[in-house]
């Protein structure tokens, strides 16, 4: 460890430090995120791209959770999945016997509802149509309310045990949309999720820039701004918590959680606020790529989407913000390139590694544990307690002592 | 959970340890089985159907949810490839028929012979897999933190699963050995299959077999010792690492021979079997207690009976079906998580 034990504790996730000032740093990374779609000049890496930011949106939601208040979430997707059947529901034409057929309109223009204006200016189409940055809004607070109902039976349980309970959640929220083809857990008539099919078209952004009712190529830099405006405000509020008096309580929460509750640390709403947060970014990236994908349907909310946010978290560094936005965009570019390209590798042995990807991943997520487990770029406190024998100088010799001494004590 | 109960007295008492108290030992079997008794009177003979079809389905659960708990009860990790493992072993044994050409046309003392030959070709198998799995994927890691091992395991689950898929892509077709669907004796009404008598044949004996070892054997013996507390047992001679290969042997043993007789019994394999058939065994673990033989076979016949009746598409007029199974299965593994989370026949015991 060339780190002191002192440097390493400080915990302020930034490794970058140079000879630059980090404010020089973060404005040349702005000014090259800002310009970015014109150096790319759209296309297909556009595309990858804005994908790439929402999943950076995901990785930093669920850093919250697992990062910062250690707390495995093996069902992550089911915030995603309700952020986008949110915008499902409030963005498309879903529900079209709402006022009488005429639907509900709010502050929507035929930009972004794929339906031409009546000769009277005003939109006249079946549907709840609401601005997508409204229900941005309304689906991180669905969300976040969905995080603490999950988090609340959850608070006794750790480890594995909270895990599998956030797995079986994640679960069942995709199989309750799947099946809410008449009625809401089988409650009254109305279709709620058209099945297996999903609901499409999703009403796109509403921007004054956007002139093409659908994404294409040529014309994806505002939702790339959006998606981009969003990691910013992600960026931000993640940092803030951080250094909060709330983001300090989950990390001695992470800690030692007798401890923390012995220094006045309230367990019960550190741990739900971390849920409620966490969600919420979920949400918020779901109603993104709902509406940016223009469907929302179940096969988007498989059990491997979970983990494939958890290893961006795992892989850039779990607990350090810049370590899973680097994580994020190492997997997402690795999933939506690097694999085709393993493929033409692979394309004389005779199979196609982009169908056994999630083995791929998984192949990384043991690899990276086994040799790397604090991520590629770790918070300084989480390496610490990896690596606390090395760092205090009484390396384990596990020839010696035998693997099992230490298993339980260092569990604890 | 020690450091749980340390938390407890440390900390504001959470809310729902006293909702936990009141649905003691035996409000939750109670429950279950008059919900169970309920069906029953609505529906008498839908239920006694169901019922023989779940426990006859909850024999191979049980099989599985061995391998969870056992390995649960001495490395305090949930092998979440342990799924993937009764996989690898239902494609085991129906290559090897594949590969031998035994189909329903041969002669009845071949295709005995067959089974029982594959059987334990299946289990050699798996268990083999599973010692591997622990040598590669969770023995480099006893000294890290819980985390890590978890992550590794999912890591393990999904390359096994990609595995299966380069295998068989598609859902393959097992070969009608037994006749599964053949009713043998009908009894109440209720019509008994062939499926449903072999799995009990199978089941029964290698569960006995597994009890009796890890109860009068020296090596279950150590495994138990180890179970509960590794440095005493260390200290005692026992030679700590290979009594939890040998965990993981015995449960890989137990889940091969789970998936020889699902794909018998199902007649289909397809590669993602493994993960939700692991869920609904670890469920049955958890709900019998995890850590605790019997409590897992036990657990395995409710969530069978519990599979079969949502299955069934009908319970007390609720209209559920196929289609909301995993929802029910998990629904109530997140129940009995929140309300007991050592299980119905668990005690309070160092994992529980």
């Amino acid at each position: 460890m060339s780190n002191s034990p002192i440097a390493a504790l400080r915990d302020t996730g930034d490794s970058l430090v140079g000879a630059v000032p980090r404010w020089a740093w973060g404005i040349f990374f702005l000014i090259i995120a800002i310009v970015f779609p014109y150096i790319t000049g759209g296309g297909d890496f556009l595309d990858a791209s804005i994908q790439t930011l929402a999943y950076v949106i995901m990785a930093l939601g669920l850093n919250i959770v697992v990062g910062f208040a250690g707390l495995l979430d093996l069902g992550y997707v089911a915030f995603y999945a309700i952020g986008a059947f949110v915008i499902g529901w409030f963005g498309s034409q879903q529900f079209p016997d709402v006022n009488g057929g005429k639907g509900i309109h709010i502050l929507v223009s035929d930009r972004s509802t794929f339906q031409p204006k009546l000769s009277g200016g005003r939109l006249d189409i079946a549907g709840i149509h609401i601005n997508f940055f409204f229900v941005i809004f309304i689906a991180m607070a669905i969300t976040a309310l969905w995080g603490v109902l999950l988090g609340a039976p959850t608070l006794r349980l750790r480890g594995d045990y909270l895990a599998i309970v956030t797995l079986a959640f994640g679960e069942i929220v995709p199989r309750v949309f799947e099946n809410s083809t008449s009625g809401l857990f089988g409650i009254g008539s109305t279709d709620f999720s058209h099945g297996r099919q999903g609901i499409t078209p999703i009403d796109t952004i509403n921007l004054p820039w956007s002139h093409d009712i659908l994404y294409t190529d040529s014309n994806l830099k505002p939702a790339y701004w959006v998606a981009l405006g969003m990691v910013l405000f992600t960026i931000f509020v993640n940092r803030r918590l951080r250094d909060s008096r709330l983001g300090r309580a989950w990390i001695a929460v992470r800690e030692d959680e007798v401890a923390a509750a012995s220094m006045g640390v309230n367990l019960v709403r550190t741990k739900l606020w971390a849920y409620a947060m966490g969600a919420a970014f979920g949400g918020f990236a779901g109603v993104f790529l709902g509406s940016y994908n223009n469907t929302v349907n179940v096969d988007q909310f498989e059990f491997g989407f979970s983990v494939f946010i958890l290893a961006m978290v795992i892989v850039g560094g779990m607990g350090n913000i810049w370590g899973v936005i680097v994580g994020a965009i190492a997997l997402s570019m690795m999933n939506r390139y690097g694999l085709p390209q393993l493929n033409n590798l692979s394309e004389p042995l005779g199979f196609d590694v982009t169908a056994i990807s999630f083995g791929i991943f998984g192949f990384f997520l043991l690899i990276m544990m086994v040799l790397r487990p604090e991520g590629l770029i770790p918070s300084g406190r989480r390496r610490l307690e990896l690596h606390e024998a090395e760092i205090e100088g009484d390396t384990i010799d596990t020839d010696k002592v035998g693997d099992m001494s230490q298993m339980y004590e260092v569990r604890q | 959970m020690e450091a749980a109960s340390i938390t407890e007295t440390a900390s504001a008492p959470p809310p729902a340890r006293k909702v936990g108290d009141v649905l003691n030992a035996y409000a939750l079997p109670l429950l279950l089985f008059g919900a169970l008794v309920a069906q029953f009177i609505y529906d008498p003979t839908g239920t006694l159907e169901n019922t023989k079809t779940g426990l006859s389905n909850g024999m191979v659960w049980a099989l599985i949810a061995l391998g969870y708990t056992l390995v649960y009860g001495i490395v305090e990790l949930i092998n979440f490839a342990h799924g993937e493992v009764f996989m690898i072993g239902a494609f085991v044994s129906l290559s090897l028929w594949q590969t031998f050409g035994v189909t329903d046309s041969t002669s009845l003392a071949l295709i005995i012979v067959s089974i029982v030959v594959f059987l334990a070709c299946a289990m050699t198998a798996s268990a083999t897999l599973n010692v591997l799995i622990e040598r590669a994927a969770y023995r480099p890691l006893r000294n890290a933190p819980k985390l890590a091992p978890l992550i590794t395991a999912i890591g393990m689950s999904f390359i096994l699963q990609n595995v299966g898929l380069l295998w068989r892509p598609t859902p393959d077709q097992v070969p009608d050995l037994i006749g599964s669907h053949a009713v043998y004796f009908t009894i109440f009404k209720v019509d008994v299959l062939h499926s449903d008598v072999f799995a009990v044949i199978i089941t029964v004996p290698l569960l006995m077999g597994l009890l009796w070892f890890v109860g009068s054997t020296k090596h279950g013996k150590a495994m138990r010792a180890t179970a509960q507390d590794p440095d005493a047992a260390r200290l005692m001679g026992i030679n700590v690492d290979r009594t939890i290969s040998l965990t993981f042997l015995l449960g890989g043993m137990m889940a091969g021979a789970a998936g020889l007789i699902y794909s018998l019994y199902n007649l289909t394999v397809r590669f993602n079997m493994g993960f939700t058939a692991g869920l609904i065994a670890f469920t049955a673990a958890v709900m019998g207690g995890i850590g605790n033989l019997k409590g897992a076979v036990i657990g395995g016949l409710i969530i069978g009976v519990i599979q079969a009746i949502s299955d069934g598409g009908n319970f007390l007029g609720l209209q559920l079906g196929e289609a909301w199974t995993p929802a029910v299965v998990f629904g109530i593994l997140i129940l009995v998580m929140v309300f007991r989370p050592q299980g119905l026949f668990g005690e309070e015991t160092r994992e529980g």
